[in-house]
């Protein structure tokens, strides 16, 4: 028993979920983006595929890192494009075109991968973004080789939160996105095209989907796997509501998230013998809900979540 | 209290010319023209769908027109823009304000002020401005509160502030009084008055004569789309005036003297929760007797929707008592309140009233379906459904193809006539008649008040709620006065002056609830 209450107080535990949660926090970011626009995202599953294949597939081509981040990036600006102009302009369901762009993408990124590695078995490897000590930083007890011996793309995650909440909450682009979200006609009367703050959130949060894909295959591991993204996507959707549409709150529940997947791995070793393994799996899906039934309660959502604008509409 | 007195001769600020818009089958504007002086206060009068709100954002860019242009300052505005009108100094207040809840004055008034894609978004330099203009015009709000939090009144201010933050120098405001009391409306004629001197232009959407005579230098006549008229207020009355924006005289109903009957439904200290946001019942005590109608007077959203579902049945006391011809109700319920004779005739006919997408005959048949008279062994009989609604199509003079047309084609007016006949057609012995002429033509209101008193005359109760106030003065022979889930007590017909009637809806001199200071 002793055992497990340790390994809360392990640098390599904290260093584990600070790792585990930096795709989460890419990803709910951008799926926070695209909801306080108005746009609900389902498409994040596919567009988390296409993100990690596409950044891969440009590194293993021979492209340098950074490069492999842009394409992977451009990846779900492009899947982002094709949500919002069915979403926006079209105003068709978004659930429905979500799912859709989610099959699209995984099924895309999958056939594009036997078209261009069709003769190998186990998947070719990169050379993968590798950890960076922060001097001084990185010396602190426990806290330093958790927060501050990551990858550069980690450091990104925690960056783009506080862009993403500066960028919202200080910035004019970022008072029309909200006000989107909130009263479009509000937005349109104020000489503000819907559309085209509608398609540039959708777009701008795909991209940041995508490059959550790209961290597991180009920082996490350094190769694509089938399934890889394994309902990330899927998490990231209930830690924008259990972060009550705030990047900040967002950021601490992918934390949390993180901290009870990291625990579970490791309670496994420690009571691994006692009880079935399953019951580790689980175990963060239903902290999960029992802390979305707790705080989302009272979250105030975008009031213009899932509603299309259509201008001059009597 | 005139606004302005002066009509600058010279170029004017505004001009629309030969403006036409179809929607469909409508023609919701054909070939209006209108120009606007600097300093002049144009108002634009006309019944429910007579184009005003079509012309109004056609000139704002919302709708393109199919023919016609508009001018503001000698320049074409390109159709279709909002961008172009704002820039060209034109600023409008919906009827339907355009306000986001969640944020706040001030974000909603310098959303889009500034350039999309600086660094920094100038708070302090917006408060500032917001402030001065907010001083200078008589507009108190707070900048930092949300807009949420605000009255009605208020957030008329926000769209008004909104309108100069941007240096607009042609102001549009549609309907600004239908949701305001007679002292907000004061006041806000007085901040017109401040922005005529300053050499503002306003047009100003009203159907309410006395306003338009209040306000303007110049009235524009809308009638079914068309231009009706257009005469200086100086040279009119309100009967000319009315006789132009109806094409004929309308004589008002004839309302012989109540002779009210025993209490048919009560409310004793009734208690309920708020509905659709407005605030919670606080002890109602309300006696509705036969023969008689009661209106309900006041600002929308203060509880008149908690009280109608009360009354329908949708919702029920949280402590008091329901009480119908004496004996207390103890189970309530939709079906309960059909069951004791109420009819009902609910705020908005697509949302409750009917199912849009099914038939005539399916609809008219919604709150009886179960009876032995349309269902027999489980089964519907269609056969009487038809008959039923045939029966009403010809006894209301609904204009509609057939019982099996799909509702959703019929115009408004004929929507409220079925549902009328719905209500009416078991004799019931209570009716609930909430907004029951809202965005009628003068046709069907008529058609809809003489149905009413029609209702009286058996000995029917009514409750009539509505926010024309015109309207429940008009019909009622009791008032009672609805502010914040508190009810007043009744008066009788012309007891209470408008000045007072004013008072209680804005929430003054209510018994129990006296204020410190």
């Amino acid at each position: 028993m002793l055992d497990a209450l340790e390994i809360l107080f392990t640098a390599t535990f904290w260093a584990a979920a600070i790792r585990i949660a930096s795709p989460l926090i890419f990803a709910t970011l951008g799926e926070l983006i695209c909801e306080r626009a108005g746009v609900l995202n389902l498409g994040i599953e596919g567009i988390m595929t296409a993100g990690a294949f596409a950044g891969w597939f440009a590194v293993w081509s021979g492209a340098d890192l950074w490069t492999g981040v842009l394409v992977a990036a451009l990846a779900g600006a492009a899947f982002g494009l094709l949500h919002g102009f069915l979403t926006v302009p079209l105003g068709l369901s978004q659930h429905v075109t979500g799912i859709g762009i989610t099959l699209l993408a995984s099924s895309l990124t999958y056939f594009t991968y036997r078209v261009a590695l069709p003769k190998v078995s186990s998947p070719p490897k990169i050379e993968a973004f590798q950890p960076v000590a922060i001097p001084v930083l990185s010396d602190i007890p426990v806290l330093g080789p958790a927060l501050f011996n990551q990858t550069p793309l980690t450091y990104l995650a925690f960056v783009m939160a506080g862009l993403v909440g500066w960028l919202l909450y200080r910035t004019p682009a970022g008072l029309a996105l909200r006000a989107v979200g909130e009263n479009p006609a509000a937005v349109e009367a104020q000489g503000i095209s819907v559309t085209a703050v509608r398609m540039g959130a959708v777009m701008a949060g795909s991209a940041l989907m995508a490059i959550g894909g790209a961290f597991l295959t180009m920082s996490a591991f350094n190769s694509f796997f089938f399934e890889m993204v394994n309902g990330r996507g899927w998490i990231a959707i209930a830690l924008v509501v259990f972060g009550s549409w705030r990047p900040g709150k967002a950021l601490l529940g992918a934390i949390l998230f993180a901290a009870f997947d990291a625990y579970q791995l490791r309670l496994q070793q420690v009571a691994g013998g006692l009880v079935p393994y399953q019951v580790f799996l689980m175990m963060p899906y239903i902290l999960s809900i029992l802390a979305l039934i707790l705080v989302a309660r009272r979250a105030t959502y975008p009031k213009a979540l899932m509603i299309p604008y259509q201008k001059g509409e009597r | 209290m005139r606004v302005s007195g002066r009509t600058e001769a010279g170029n004017p600020v505004l001009r629309l010319t030969g403006i036409t818009k179809q929607f469909g089958a409508l023609k919701a504007n054909d070939g209006i023209s209108l120009s606007l002086g600097r300093g002049e206060v144009v108002a634009l009068l006309g019944e429910n769908g007579a184009g005003k709100t079509t012309l109004m954002n056609i000139l704002f860019g919302h709708y393109v027109a199919d023919a016609g242009r508009v001018e503001a300052f000698g320049e074409a505005l390109p159709p279709g823009d909002p961008r172009a009108a704002l820039s060209a100094g034109i600023g409008m207040v919906h009827q339907h304000f355009t306000l986001a809840g969640q944020m706040s004055v001030l974000d909603n008034i310098a959303l889009g002020t500034q350039p999309l894609f600086s660094l920094r978004f100038d708070r302090s330099g917006a408060k500032a401005k917001i402030l001065k203009l907010a001083g200078d015009f008589g507009l108190d709000v707070d900048p930092d509160a949300l807009v949420q939090s605000l009255s009605v009144g208020e957030r008329q201010r926000v769209e008004i502030l909104k309108a100069l933050y941007r240096d607009a120098r042609i102001l549009i405001l549609d309907e600004p009084t239908a949701v305001l009391t007679p002292q907000e409306t004061d006041a806000l004629f007085a901040t017109l008055k401040k922005l005529v001197d300053e050499g503002l232009s306003v047009i100003f959407i009203s159907h309410k004569l006395h306003e338009v005579m209040a306000v303007a230098d110049r009235v524009v006549v809308l009638r079914a789309g068309r231009m009706a008229g257009e005469v200086a207020v100086a040279d009119t009355d309100r009967h000319q005036l009315a006789t132009m924006m109806v094409g004929q005289e309308i004589a008002p109903p004839d309302i012989a003297p109540a002779v009210p009957g025993p209490a048919l439904l009560s409310l004793r200290g009734v208690h309920a929760a708020g509905q659709g946001g407005g605030p919670a019942l606080h002890g109602i005590d309300l006696d509705l007797r036969g023969g008689e109608i009661t209106g309900l007077a006041g600002v929308s959203g203060n509880g008149q929707a908690a009280l109608a579902a009360l009354i329908a049945g949708t919702a029920s006391p949280s402590a008091g008592q329901i009480v119908i011809k004496d004996a207390t109700v103890t189970r309530w319920s939709p079906r309960e309140a059909l069951a004791h004779g109420i009819g009902r005739i609910p705020e908005d006919r697509h949302a409750t009233g009917m199912i849009d997408d099914m038939s005539v005959a399916e609809n008219v048949i919604s709150e009886t379906y179960r009876s032995a008279r349309f269902s027999r062994h489980g089964f519907l009989d269609w056969g009487a459904a038809r008959a039923f609604a045939e029966a009403i199509i010809a006894a209301y003079d609904v204009k509609c193809p057939s019982p099996d047309a799909r509702v959703r084609l019929l115009s408004g007016g004929n929507m409220q006539k079925l549902i009328l006949g719905r209500a009416l057609d078991g004799a019931p012995s209570v009716i609930l008649a909430n907004q029951p002429t809202r965005g009628l033509d003068v046709g069907a209101v008529s058609y809809v008040h003489a149905r009413l008193l029609d209702a009286r005359a058996r000995g029917a109760a009514i409750l009539l709620i509505s926010e024309d106030l015109d309207e429940v003065l008009a019909l009622s022979d009791r008032v009672v006065v609805m502010s914040k889930g508190r009810l007043s007590s009744p008066s009788a017909r012309g007891e209470r002056s408008l000045a007072e009637i004013g008072q209680l809806m804005a929430g003054h001199g209510f018994e129990g609830t006296a204020h410190a200071a």
